[in-house]
Order: C-alpha cells, then sequence, then structure tokens
C-alpha cells in the first residue's frame, strides 16, 4: 500500500464512489457521493434506502464501487483508476453491523480475539483484558452471545471491532433498540476510547433524536447522494429536501408565498399555500412574491379548543380537527385550517379537551418552529 | 459376518472420501455467483433420480480394461478396476454423492452472510472463515452428510452388483449376500443379515434426526 501525499490530515477518511445498482437490467439506484470523514464521529443520516449500508460496505470492502477511490490512514484501499482493491481482511476498517453478527459458537472473550489469530498468545490475553475492561463487559468473558442481554452484545461487539486497532470504524445503527440512557452510556466509553486512537468513526443512524444526542458532524444522505453536511443545526434543522425533511421528522412540509420582509425582527411573513392563513416565519433569503417551503414538527404545533389570548407565539389559525388517530401513545390529529397540517397530542390532551373529529380548535406555531427549506 | 465387515469397511471408506471431497464443492455451490451454477447442482443431484444399473453399467464401461478409466488403472497398478475393492469404492463414491453434499449445502447457506462479512472485516481469510465460523455452525449437516452417506454406500445394492460382482470377501457386501441367501433358500441366516441392517440403518437415522432436532449440540442454543 502506498502513501497519500497532500492528505491534511493522514488519519483522516476519504471516499470518493460511484456504485449502481441494477435490478433486471435497468440501473434502480446510483451511489455517488464523495466524503471525508475526520478522526472523532460522524453521523451518516438518511432514510432508509438513501446507500448508507453500501456507502460502508464499499470502504469496508464487501462491496466494490463501479469507481472511485477510498483511503484511510495513509493508505489507498481503494482506486478504480489505478486498479487497487485491497481485500476486505486486510482493509483493517472495523465494521459493527445493526445485527452485531457476533459469532454465536464463541464466548465473548473470543469472539473479541477472533481479529488477534496473528498475535502472540501472551499480548492477544493483554489486548482482550484492556478492551473488555474499556467496554465494562469483563465479567460476561465465559457466556456466549445467546446468554448476554442487548446493550451488553452491543458493547461487545464495539470491543471485538476496536480491539483489532483499525484506522476507521463503520457504525451501522448498532445501538438501535436501547433506551436512551444505556445509548448515551456506550457512547461516552466509545469516546472515551477514541480520545486516544483519535480515528475516524462514522456513524449510521435514520433516528433524528441519536444525531442530536451524539451532536457532532453530520452527512445526510439522500437517494445516493450527500444531500448536505455540517454541523446536526445546519444540516437538520434547515432541511434542503422534501424527503430529508420527513426523515428528520418535519411531519409538515407547506409551500408559501411570501409578502413581506421585516428585517429588522428577523421575520417575514408568509401565505400558506392558496389559503388564507397568514403565518410569520424566520427571515430566510427571498423576496417578497417568491415561494419556500416551510417544514413543522407535528410535535411542536400547539392546540387549542378556544381562541389563545396573551401569547407570545406569534401565528395562531382557526381550524377543524378532520380526523383523530391514535397510536400508540401518540394521538395524530390532522387539522383543516384551509391548508392541512398534522398535530401530535399526548392520549390525556385528547381526553381532558374532548377532542374528536369536526371539532373546532386553534393552533399555536411559534415563529422559530417554522423552519425554512431551501 | 465376511459380509457385513466388508459392507462397514467399505461405507466408512466411502463416507471419509465423500467428506473431504464433498465439502469443498458444497462450499462452492452454496457461495458461488457463477449463473451456470444449476448445472453442477444437476449433475450433483443426478445419482438421485438415475436407476443404479444406469450408473453401474457407465462405471462398469469406465472401468473395463478397454474403458479410460480401467486403462489409466492398469497402468498406474498393473490390475483392472472392475469387479475390485477399490472399484466399489469408487462407484459408491459417485453414488452416494448427493447424500453427501446436499446436507452441507444446505447448511453452508444457513450460514448468516453477516457472519461471513464480520469475519472478513476482522482479518480472516477464506479458510479461516471456513475453519472457524461456517464449519462449527455447519456441524449438524456435516454429521448429516457423513451418516447419509454411510447408511445409503451400507444399503446399496444395484450398483455394486454391476460393477462389484459377487466375490466373496472382496465384493459380497451385506445386501448382496441376502439376495444371495434368498435364491438358496437360507431364510434363517438371510433374516439375521436383514436384522442387522434394519437396526443401523434405524439407529444410524436417529443420529441424523437427533442432530437436526438439536435434542443434543455442540454448543449452546443461539
Amino acid at each position: 500500500m502506498d502513501a497519500v501525499g497532500g492528505e491534511v490530515n493522514a488519519k483522516m477518511l476519504t471516499a470518493r464512489i460511484r456504485k449502481e445498482r441494477r435490478s433486471a437490467g435497468a440501473t434502480s439506484f446510483v451511489l455517488d457521493v464523495s466524503i471525508e470523514v475526520s478522526p472523532g464521529i460522524t453521523i451518516l443520516f438518511g432514510a432508509s434506502g438513501a446507500g448508507k449500508s453500501t456507502l460502508l460496505d464499499c470502504v469496508a470492502g464487501l462491496a466494490r464501487p463501479d469507481e472511485g477511490r477510498i483511503a484511510a490512514g495513509g493508505d489507498v484501499l481503494f482506486d478504480s483508476e489505478r486498479g487497487i482493491n485491497i481485500p476486505a481482511p486486510k482493509r483493517r476498517t472495523a465494521y459493527v453491523f445493526q445485527t452485531l453478527a457476533l459469532f454465536p459458537h464463541l464466548s465473548a472473550e473470543e469472539n473479541v480475539s477472533y481479529g488477534l489469530m496473528d498475535l502472540g498468545e501472551e499480548k492477544r490475553q493483554e489486548r482482550v483484558e484492556a478492551i473488555l475492561k474499556a467496554f465494562r463487559v469483563e465479567k460476561l468473558r465465559k457466556q456466549r452471545p445467546g446468554e448476554i442481554s442487548g446493550g451488553e452484545k452491543q458493547r461487545i461487539a464495539l470491543a471485538r471491532s476496536l480491539v483489532t486497532e483499525p484506522r476507521v470504524l463503520l457504525l451501522d445503527e448498532p445501538l438501535t433498540g436501547l433506551d436512551a440512557e444505556l445509548k448515551a452510556a456506550i457512547v461516552d466509553d466509545l469516546r472515551a476510547w477514541n480520545a486516544a486512537k483519535g480515528i475516524p468513526i462514522l456513524y449510521v443512524t435514520h433516528s433524528r433524536e441519536e444525531v442530536d444526542a451524539l451532536g457532532e458532524r453530520v452527512i445526510a444522505l439522500d437517494n445516493g447522494r450527500v444531500a448536505s453536511a455540517g454541523a446536526p443545526m445546519d444540516v437538520l434543522d434547515a432541511p434542503r429536501r422534501k424527503k430529508l425533511a420527513q426523515a428528520a421528522g418535519f411531519e409538515n412540509l407547506l409551500t408559501a408565498t411570501v409578502l413581506d420582509l421585516r428585517e429588522a425582527d428577523g421575520v417575514m411573513r408568509v401565505r400558506l399555500g392558496e389559503s388564507a392563513c397568514e403565518i410569520e416565519v424566520p427571515l430566510g433569503y427571498a423576496a417578497a412574491g417568491n415561494h419556500v417551503q416551510v417544514a413543522v414538527r407535528a410535535g411542536d404545533i400547539l392546540l387549542a379548543t378556544e381562541r389563545p389570548h396573551g401569547l407570545s407565539a406569534r401565528n395562531v389559525m382557526e381550524g377543524r380537527i378532520v380526523s383523530l388517530e391514535q397510536r400508540g401513545t401518540m394521538a395524530i390529529a390532522r387539522v383543516d385550517c384551509g391548508v392541512a397540517f398534522v398535530v401530535h397530542v399526548t392520549p390525556g390532551a385528547v381526553r381532558a379537551l374532548e377532542l374528536s373529529s369536526g371539532h373546532r380548535v386553534w393552533l399555536v406555531l411559534k415563529t422559530h418552529s417554522c423552519h425554512l427549506v431551501e | 459376518m465376511e459380509a457385513l465387515w466388508l459392507s462397514m469397511k467399505l461405507a466408512s471408506c466411502v463416507a471419509a472420501i465423500l467428506l473431504v471431497m464433498g465439502m469443498p464443492v458444497a462450499y462452492w455451490l452454496a457461495y458461488s455467483n457463477w449463473r451456470g451454477k444449476f448445472l453442477l447442482e444437476s449433475l450433483v443431484a443426478l445419482p438421485l433420480v438415475l436407476p443404479p444399473t444406469v450408473l453401474g453399467f457407465y462405471a462398469l464401461v469406465a472401468m473395463g480394461p478397454r474403458g479410460p478409466l480401467g486403462r489409466l488403472w492398469i497402468a498406474l497398478f498393473g490390475h483392472g478396476l472392475a469387479f475390485t475393492f477399490s472399484g466399489l469404492i469408487l462407484v459408491s463414491v459417485l453414488y452416494s454423492f448427493p447424500f453427501a453434499a446436499q446436507p452441507m449445502i444446505a447448511s453452508f447457506e444457513g450460514v448468516d452472510r453477516k457472519l461471513l462479512d464480520a469475519s472478513a472485516v476482522l482479518g480472516a481469510g477464506g479458510l479461516r472463515t471456513f475453519c472457524r465460523v461456517i464449519l462449527p455452525l455447519s456441524l449438524p449437516g456435516v454429521v448429516t452428510a457423513a451418516v447419509l452417506s454411510f447408511a445409503h454406500t451400507l444399503g446399496e445394492f444395484g450398483v455394486v452388483l454391476m460393477v462389484g460382482g459377487n466375490l466373496a470377501g472382496v465384493t459380497r457386501t451385506v445386501s448382496i449376500d441376502i439376495y444371495d441367501r434368498v435364491q438358496s433358500l437360507e431364510y434363517g441366516e438371510a433374516n439375521r443379515m436383514a436384522l442387522v441392517l434394519l437396526a443401523i440403518s434405524f439407529s444410524v437415522l436417529c443420529v441424523v434426526y437427533a442432530v437436526n432436532r438439536r435434542v443434543w449440540t455442540p454448543w449452546a442454543a443461539k
């Protein structure tokens, strides 16, 4: 393997990948991305089918890009022009799958030492010991994956990958199904481990909550392309594409016409769709008469059964409940205010306010809960 | 008793050879993406539907002193292949091949592909992945393959008769011996041999089903 000249950071992962997926002869999906991942956690975010797992597979060497170049830790792993394609076992990229893929017939300890077969017995023991401690699973060493709980399995899968001293860590939704507290504890241990190693970690998720919790750099994928990249706030709170907006949990995406700009207040007034509804939204790069997209989360909308008074919120709209649907611990109300809104309320609120279809209601929207979409 | 001993020897040899030969073939059939794979799959399954006499006939022709195999054998060892124990092993390997290959193919295919990917990214090459992941997880299939090819060889009649004939101590296996005794009206002897064969077949199948029903397993339940 030869060194990469001119990389800003030798530890960085850079990948330019183009890969087509064909079904029945026709191209059904194209992954076409160019990303740079610095040491630390970078989140790869997108709806399912956006190409996240394909991207990870290409970096790990489990899938072969049609063309492109992948480099990590100062070495070229793949280069279609120069005919370089390092096989997966030699790439030293660690990969934790969503299903974890722990070997069911091996104990936790044997799983962790699996990648260290070329090391001497003594050194191997030492490394396994250290990583089991770092991820707090040293008590489980003799147990098989079938006898271990979910969160601990995830810890062992992380330990198994990291004990090999990889130059990149790929995580494909490894913490799904864990509660927030457990998740945070594992991520803390991961961060502590990486403080010393400083390798790029690519963390795939489609959960908006995980992005908020991890809160570092985000690369948003949409339909095989990088939709945006940067800090979570920039990438997710100003969603640039409709699909991404929906993936990020903006249930309401409305087309609006800009009426006038109030630069001193940092707001502008817009009219929603063809309705008479006028609301105030944060100032954006737009002129009067322009069309903009406004995204609002269903959980950010307040619902009142009488016209509210004395509110700081600037936007109050009158409407009627079209349908009310109970889903788990949440009720989903569809409200017609001239334009249709989806509003999430608690079942308790439904009972207390005696909400039902046809009920007259007022919706309250804070200006900064209205997000402008390019 | 000589016939029983001969049958056991034949079945053990064939089962051992089939494990060694069948494993790479089964591995290839389980994991190859080649489009023409169905051709080899059909070939492997052929003895299941072919009358033993057809297989035996072609084997006999090939092994005869004018056949390609027979001539090669004579050149190498100075004697023919037909009507010898070696010839019997050869044709039995062909005839029992699907019984060894099919269970191994099925169990190799049953191993979660993600485990193979995990092994690869942890630095293990194909052979190491096979020995440390695929094989231990396919153990029921491998046991089934060994037991079925043993049992099937033990019970075969048609191909043995075609290729081996009926030479005491050389090619007279239990099933041929039973046939012989019935022909000469020694029903008592025939019955004793038949009972032994019945008992062996039943125990062998018990092993297969117990292993596959996980009555006992070499590792803890998933």
